[in-house]
């Protein structure tokens, strides 16, 4: 996909959510639109978490910190690798999954 | 809260409320005319851990509620038609990015001045203070505090403090000027601002700090509730982790009226609950603050303790209340009055249970059980 410019051209990422913030989503698993700068700069995870606190406002700040830190107890995948960093890409098809611990009585 | 003299008993009441926050969601208790009968209500936010949460005396169909769930990030709630609906903040307290702070839970709201209508403060764990203008959508840091060069000083760091992390809390606004400002912190201490919050200066003096090196510093003492005088924004109450005392403003020492308290039961508590309109009357409920600070009834036998005299005598009130054999204690948010005339008091209990008075602590009786640990109690008055 070529990008024509930032605003035009957006790919559809699949999140799926955990049951604690599905207050918000509604659903186990959601698609959101990502904006793609350029064919050689592939989704981030923090875009597409920007993407997603866009369609629901507040979700976003309850897995990330103020600091843009993944909160303790907060686990991210894109595929099957686990990550921390919202600069690391989602490849084109992949899936990112929230995980929430549930921990603690 | 303050609650200024012309407001309190403005009108006889109908019906008296209780907002019970909890480490599992939210209840309500509402009474009938006399107080004698209760409904529960709820849960609302099941699961989600409620440290604070009340109605805004300046429109009490608004309610705030602080809410933090699992391991998610902290958020507070807002309702417009007393607790139907509610709405998530658009922007709840937070740090600047780039402090390299997190705010873990917002512990303490506190509704503005009765003049600024949809002004709320909010105190966080660790220490923060944040003031929201619209009526609790948007949270703003008060730069004056969370900025202010002597922050860390008073604070120490943001991993130390109490078990379930140091908290800004007890945000006292003055009746008369909403630019006069008292807040609690443990640790830390009781400092104020007499400019909207631009400023602040510690005022500790009198208060000991028996578990620092210097037992009479400048600050870094763990004050557990302060509040304001009824009908007196002139005098404070504080009970601390070291006793309980008074201060009569414009005076800037603490007098230490716990020292009457009987040895046996001793001088350290979380709550302190003020009568509205007569500033000598006030109530405490002391806990075991000895060897490893077992944080119970002192010997199982639950009691509160009230004053008539600003500190000077203290009395035992337990009719009612368990003999012998309970454990539990009362937090610092959970014990309140209400504006009844014989005022009611109320307090919820780390094991579930809210107790309530509604001859001034004559008698008490358990008007709600097997809930979860209350971590607080806010009297709406209808």
């Amino acid at each position: 996909m070529t990008a024509q410019s930032s605003s035009e051209v957006a790919t559809i990422v699949r999140v799926r959510v955990p049951s604690p913030l599905r207050s918000y989503t509604g659903a186990a698993e959601i698609g959101v639109a990502v904006p793609v700068l350029a064919p050689e700069l592939p989704p981030t995870v923090g875009g597409v978490l920007a993407s997603v606190d866009g369609a629901y406002p507040g979700l976003r700040f309850r897995i990330v910190d103020e600091q843009g830190h993944v909160r303790p107890h907060i686990r991210l995948f894109v595929g099957n690798v686990a990550t921390r960093d919202l600069g690391a890409p989602i490849a084109s098809g992949e899936v990112l999954m929230i995980v929430a611990a549930l921990s603690g009585g | 809260m303050a609650r200024s003299p012309a407001a309190a008993r403005k009108a006889p009441a109908r019906q008296t409320r209780l907002l019970i926050s909890t480490r599992k969601g939210l209840w309500t208790l509402a009474s009938d005319v006399s107080r004698n009968g209760w409904t529960l209500a709820g849960p609302q936010f099941l699961g989600h851990t409620v440290h604070h949460a009340l109605a805004d005396p300046r429109a009490p169909r608004q309610w705030l509620a602080a809410a933090r769930t699992g391991h998610l990030g902290p958020t507070v709630f807002r309702s417009q038609d007393n607790g139907r609906t509610w709405k998530e903040a658009v922007r709840p307290p937070a740090f600047e990015r780039g402090s390299g702070r997190v705010v873990d839970h917002t512990f303490w709201l506190t509704p503005g001045h009765a003049d600024e209508a949809g002004v709320f403060y909010a105190g966080t764990s660790p220490q923060g203070l944040f003031r929201s203008t619209d009526g609790g959508a948007t949270w703003e840091g008060v730069d004056g505090f969370n900025a202010h060069a002597q922050r860390k000083a008073w604070c120490g760091g943001d991993q130390e403090g109490t078990p379930d992390g140091p908290k800004l809390h007890s945000i006292l606004i003055d009746p008369r000027d909403p630019r006069h400002l008292y807040i609690g912190m443990s640790g830390g201490g009781v400092f104020e601002s007499v400019d909207g919050g631009a400023d602040w200066r510690p005022l500790n003096r009198g208060v000991r700090a028996d578990f620092l090196p210097d037992p009479a510093p400048e600050f870094g003492h763990d004050p557990h509730c302060v509040r304001f005088a009824g009908g007196n924004p002139d005098r404070l109450y504080q009970q601390n982790h070291c006793g309980i005392y008074r201060l009569d403003r414009p005076g800037d020492t603490w007098q230490e009226i716990g020292v009457s308290m009987p040895k046996s039961v001793g001088s350290v508590g979380f709550p302190l609950a003020v009568h509205p309109t007569d500033a000598d009357s006030l109530w405490v409920f002391p806990m075991d603050g000895t060897t490893v600070w077992p944080r119970t009834s002192p010997g199982g036998r639950p009691a509160v303790y009230r004053s008539r005299d600003a500190g000077r005598s203290w009395k035992r009130q337990d009719v009612g209340l368990p003999r012998s054999q309970a454990w539990w204690t009362v937090k610092r948010q959970a014990m309140t009055t209400d504006l009844r005339d014989p005022t009611g008091i109320y307090f919820g209990t780390t094991s579930g249970e809210v107790w309530g008075s509604r001859d001034e602590g004559r008698s008490f009786r358990c008007i709600a059980r097997h809930l979860p640990q209350i971590y607080a109690v806010e009297c709406a008055t209808a």
